[in-house]
């Protein structure tokens, strides 16, 4: 390329020389020919650059050429490179962050192959389903999952199912999630074993010896990846189970934002389960869900008109024994259903789908408002730099490469921004999952930052550039060589073309960050609801130990006795205050429900929740009793039924008083017949499945009227902190027989637990609003100190003339004044449509408070007017004498 | 003034007919950038001035597309210049070139030579 320049250079200069020895020869003096022709040929390098430009491949010349001089500049205006890349980075990379949590749970494939030829068979709704739902995702009874694969031709089919497991022997539990799979699981997800073999159809038969497949992920943790581990035992349910290989590393199962310890072939279900028959012959429990592929020759189409087919034959023939008369035709007339299953399933994604898009969007605003700010800050650099592009216009560079070389400037920003804010979102995104986090819940999102998330990033950038770049660049060439050069160098030639452009950036800048802190203030005001709900309970001292002695193999009439036991003994631990045994801990996410009536009314028909609790659970809940007595003794298998109900069930009764001594039926179940009970005690209304529902009829029955299990749970107030509480039960518990194992759930920190969605939109949506708010403050400082330095003349003038100070702060301040009414009234447009977007997050506050409206106008003007007064100050100290002379 | 005279009546080359002109010019042979200048402004009588600024990014433009190729020769002087020659390709795009051109000139011909019409 420079041989070629050089070339060039001597071509045209070789030009000039013969035209001068032209001219010379026609008897021109030498020094007249020299200029004439320099005149003739013109602007010698303005020829070069139009020539160059013929020879392509020049734009990368260019491009490098900007690029120095782009540094160079920022080299010596360090402050506005600094602010200008970490606005960028922090706008990019927050949504960036949120798009690479979205893409984890929402957008990315299971990593399986052919994830889109996956297909889920469920049922169309679960109106009509009884008994015992094992599973939060729509799921079938194990006698269907049976009668499908009979009869349905359709599709490779598998099911599968959570499972969970206690790893230790004795003491404290340490919990492994695990999978009951199929025999075709592996095989129709086409996975390969990293070591050993993965299940197969022979693994699951009934009555099978059980054998497991660890996840590549346990294997690692528990067994640092020892190949020997194949071929070796895992207990599982006091079982010696064989390990016969490991799944793929990556593999998490269907269920994304889970993962899994453990695989078990369905059978084992049964066999591990204590009494040898499991959960695997009901027809009532609902906890297994299908997936498979499509067999050669099918469609979805023909498949779901396949499935609806052979439906009413498959819930006819296992239609179980003894189930609720009034439930059998809803069980008849269920339908099963295939969806797209590429995705797998997700409790993360239906939970949290619309608080993320909703922070996208935010986020997205909080760019929008950095670009403003940016585009801004480069306007006002543009009428700074109107000498020096007016000069190189003049030298006769032309408009389109300066343009181009301007935006090489917003380019180079923005590329080390958007690699800023890459490396920014990694943490970001990181920090939003361990925000997601529960104690209970562990949530294995794998953030792989894919072609999805680079590619959101990099559009971002372009249009982020184009937003704040391409702007100020027009405007920046619109100069006149002249006018700028015969201007003085205040730069008073700015128009008000581009004041005007500048004022709008800052009006939305108002408007939009009205917006955010009105739905900042809607989910902090949300959040601060949520946390002032009573839950009717002292939750403070209380937690729940789950005793688990299935080890002991104890025979069912010696149940009971131990249950007390386990009790009593827990009862004498010093700081234990009580401790009762319950059957649904409250908030916790468990729930039961069952139709009742009074005895002699079966009209008066109504559904309740339900619970099982044992003597004095009240007491040591906190919770009042407003009428009758607790649970005592007296309640033993043998006396009458008794409950207790909660005011709002008792209001149904006529109220607290009347409702003691009455008798209450409740509806047969699948697994018990109609039964009658009498109302002992009325409680006051607290929480049962969430902190947000409203008061429901809730029925306590006497957990010692009730067949006891192997399991027991208790509910405990200590008055000493949980850790120490915990390890003298675990102590006590292990004294009284090694073969127990214990869990614990600390109440406070659980239902804290159940508020992540709120404290996550108050903490992001707060931050962003910040953020919002603190651009905004610099874009209107810049704005109003720029127009009173183009202002300061007449200033300078109305302050000869006999203008006070206080005159000239209004001056200033009533610009500030236009803006913030002009944005305020924009942005209480976009608030409310914004608010009613966002209802459905919201909790005791509506969408479109005019209080809570009334406060973010208010905080951004107080912000506005901060902002403004710096400048407006600077202007009532403007010597008029000084501002006149520099005319 | 015989020099403004000239200035008055030269005519400014129509845009895209300058590749025309000097492809036309190198079919006589060989020659420098300044000639070929010269040379059309000769035969156009002084009617046609060429711009620099437009001659040599035409002359590089065509050189790229293969039309014409350039030489370092020595002078008589033993000065270097750059000589632009046609080449085959070159005479075929002149050949194609002229037809269009003819085809245009007949055209606008036909139209300018209509009787003017009276526009009330």
């Amino acid at each position: 390329m420079k041989d070629r320049d050089a070339e060039l250079r001597e071509e045209l200069k070789r030009h000039l020389d013969m035209a001068v020895e032209d001219r010379v020869a026609r008897g021109e003096l030498p020094a007249e020919a020299a200029a004439a022709a320099r005149r003739e040929i013109g602007n010698l390098s303005q020829v070069q650059e139009a020539t160059r430009d013929v020879w392509g491949g020049r734009w990368l010349a260019h491009l490098a050429q900007d690029l120095r001089y782009a540094a160079r500049i920022f080299r010596r205006n360090p402050a506005f490179a600094v602010v200008a890349i970490l606005s960028l980075a922090l706008g990019i990379g927050a949504n960036t962050a949120l798009f690479e949590v979205v893409d984890a749970v929402r957008l990315r494939p299971l990593p399986v192959s052919d994830p889109d030829g996956l297909f889920e068979v469920r049922l169309a709704t679960l109106e009509g389903a009884r008994g015992n739902f094992q599973s939060w995702h729509p799921a079938v009874t194990q006698p269907v999952w049976r009668e499908l694969q009979e009869r349905q031709q359709a599709f490779d089919l598998f099911a599968w199912s959570r499972a969970g497991f206690n790893l230790s022997e004795s003491g404290e539990a340490r919990r492994a999630d695990g999978l009951w799979v199929s025999g075709d699981f592996f095989n129709i997800l086409a996975l390969r074993a990293a070591q050993g073999r993965l299940l197969s159809p022979e693994d699951d038969r009934p009555g099978c010896a059980p054998r497991a497949v660890l996840s590549h992920a346990f294997w690692q943790r528990a067994y640092g990846g020892d190949p020997s581990v194949v071929g070796r035992t895992i207990t599982l349910r006091t079982r010696p189970i064989e390990i016969v290989g490991i799944a793929p590393a990556g593999f998490h199962g269907l269920e994304v934002g889970r993962t899994f310890d453990v695989v078990l072939p369905l059978c084992a279900e049964a066999v591990l389960s204590a009494d040898g028959k499991g959960r695997a012959q009901a027809g009532t429990t609902w906890w297994l869900m299908m997936f498979g592929r499509l067999k050669p020759g099918w469609t979805l189409e023909r498949a779901t008109a396949h499935l609806a087919a052979i439906s009413p034959e498959i819930f006819r023939s296992t239609l179980p024994a003894g189930y609720p008369a009034v439930s059998v035709q809803g069980y008849l007339a269920m339908t099963l259903i295939a969806a797209p299953g590429g995705q797998g399933v997700s409790q993360l994604r239906e939970s949290y789908s619309s608080p993320l898009w909703l922070l996208l969007g935010i986020a997205g605003l909080v760019l929008v408002i950095a670009c403003a700010n940016l585009a801004n800050l480069l306007l006002a650099r543009a009428t700074a730099r109107e000498r020096e592009i007016s000069v190189r216009l003049g030298l006769g560079a032309s408009r389109g490469r300066i343009i181009r070389q301007l935006l090489t400037e917003s380019l180079l920003l923005v590329t080390i921004g958007t690699v800023c804010a890459v490396v920014l979102a990694g943490v970001m995104a990181r920090w939003l999952v361990a925000a997601l986090q529960t104690t209970d819940t562990n949530i294995t999102l794998p953030l792989i930052v894919d072609w999805r998330v680079l590619g959101f990033a990099g559009l971002l950038a372009v249009a982020t550039c184009l937003l704040f770049g391409l702007a100020p660049a027009i405007r920046g060439t619109r100069v006149t060589a002249s006018s700028v050069l015969r201007a003085t160098s205040r730069g008073m030639s700015a128009g008000r073309e581009s004041v005007a452009l500048r004022r709008a950036l800052v009006v939305v800048q108002i408007a939009l960050s009205v917006a955010l802190l009105f739905g900042s203030l809607l989910f902090v005001r949300t959040l601060r609801n949520v946390l002032g709900v009573d839950p009717g309970f002292r939750s403070e001292g209380l937690l729940v130990a789950n005793v688990d002695s299935t080890r002991l193999g104890l025979a069912p009439d010696l149940r009971a006795a131990h249950e007390a036991l386990v009790t009593e003994r827990v009862q004498a631990i010093p700081g234990v205050e009580g401790a009762a045994t319950v059957e649904v801990v409250p908030i916790s996410g468990d729930a039961g429900g069952n139709d009742v009536w009074p005895e002699r009314n079966r009209s008066a028909r109504f559904n309740t929740f339900v619970n099982f609790v044992g003597a004095g659970y009240f007491k040591v809940l906190g919770a009042r009793l407003v009428a009758g007595r607790e649970f005592d003794p007296r309640d033993r298998i043998d006396s009458v039924r008794v409950v207790i109900v909660n005011e709002t069930f008792a209001e149904k009764l006529g109220g607290a008083a009347a409702a003691i001594g009455q008798r209450i039926t409740r509806e047969s179940t699948p697994g018990t017949p109609e039964g009658t009970y009498e109302v002992v005690g009325v409680v006051e209304n607290s929480a049962y499945l969430a902190l947000k529902d409203e008061p429901y009829p809730t029925m306590y029955y006497s957990g010692s009227q009730t067949d006891a299990g192997l399991a027991t749970r208790l509910m405990i107030r200590s008055s000493l902190p949980p850790t120490a509480t915990t390890a003298s039960i675990t102590a006590s518990l292990t004294n009284l027989d090694p073969r127990m194992t214990v869990s614990y759930t600390i109440v406070p920190t659980m239902i804290h637990d159940t508020l992540v969605q709120e404290r996550l939109l108050a903490a992001l949506s707060a931050a962003f609003g910040l953020l919002a708010a603190v651009l905004t403050m610099v874009g209107l400082y810049g704005l109003i100190a720029y127009s009173v330095t183009r202002r300061s003349t007449e200033i300078g003038v109305r302050m000869a003339l006999g203008a006070s100070r206080a005159n000239i702060l209004r001056l200033v301040l009533r610009e500030t004044g236009v803006l913030l009414a002009v944005g305020v009234a924009v942005g209480a447009a976009v608030a409310m449509a914004g608010g009613q977007t966002a209802s459905s997050l919201l909790f005791r506050v509506r969408p479109y408070d005019p209080l809570t409206l009334i406060a973010s106008i208010v905080i951004l003007s107080a912000i506005a007017l901060a902002a403004s007064y710096v400048p407006a100050r600077r202007a009532t100290c403007i010597e008029p004498v000084v501002a006149l002379r520099a005319e | 003034m015989a020099n403004r005279q000239r200035y008055r009546n030269r005519i400014e080359i129509l845009q895209g007919t300058l590749d025309l002109l000097v492809l036309q010019t190198l079919q006589w042979g060989p020659q420098h950038g300044y000639g070929i200048a010269q040379a059309i402004q000769a035969s156009s009588s002084d009617v046609l001035q060429v711009d620099t600024g437009s001659l040599y990014p035409a002359l590089h433009r065509l050189e790229k597309q293969g039309w014409i190729a350039a030489t370092w020769k020595l002078s008589a002087k033993k000065q270097r210049t750059r000589v632009y020659r046609l080449t085959a390709a070159g005479r075929r795009q002149l050949a194609s070139e002229r037809s269009k051109w003819q085809r245009l000139v007949d055209a606008m011909t036909g139209i300018l030579a209509r009787p003017q019409e009276s526009e009330s």
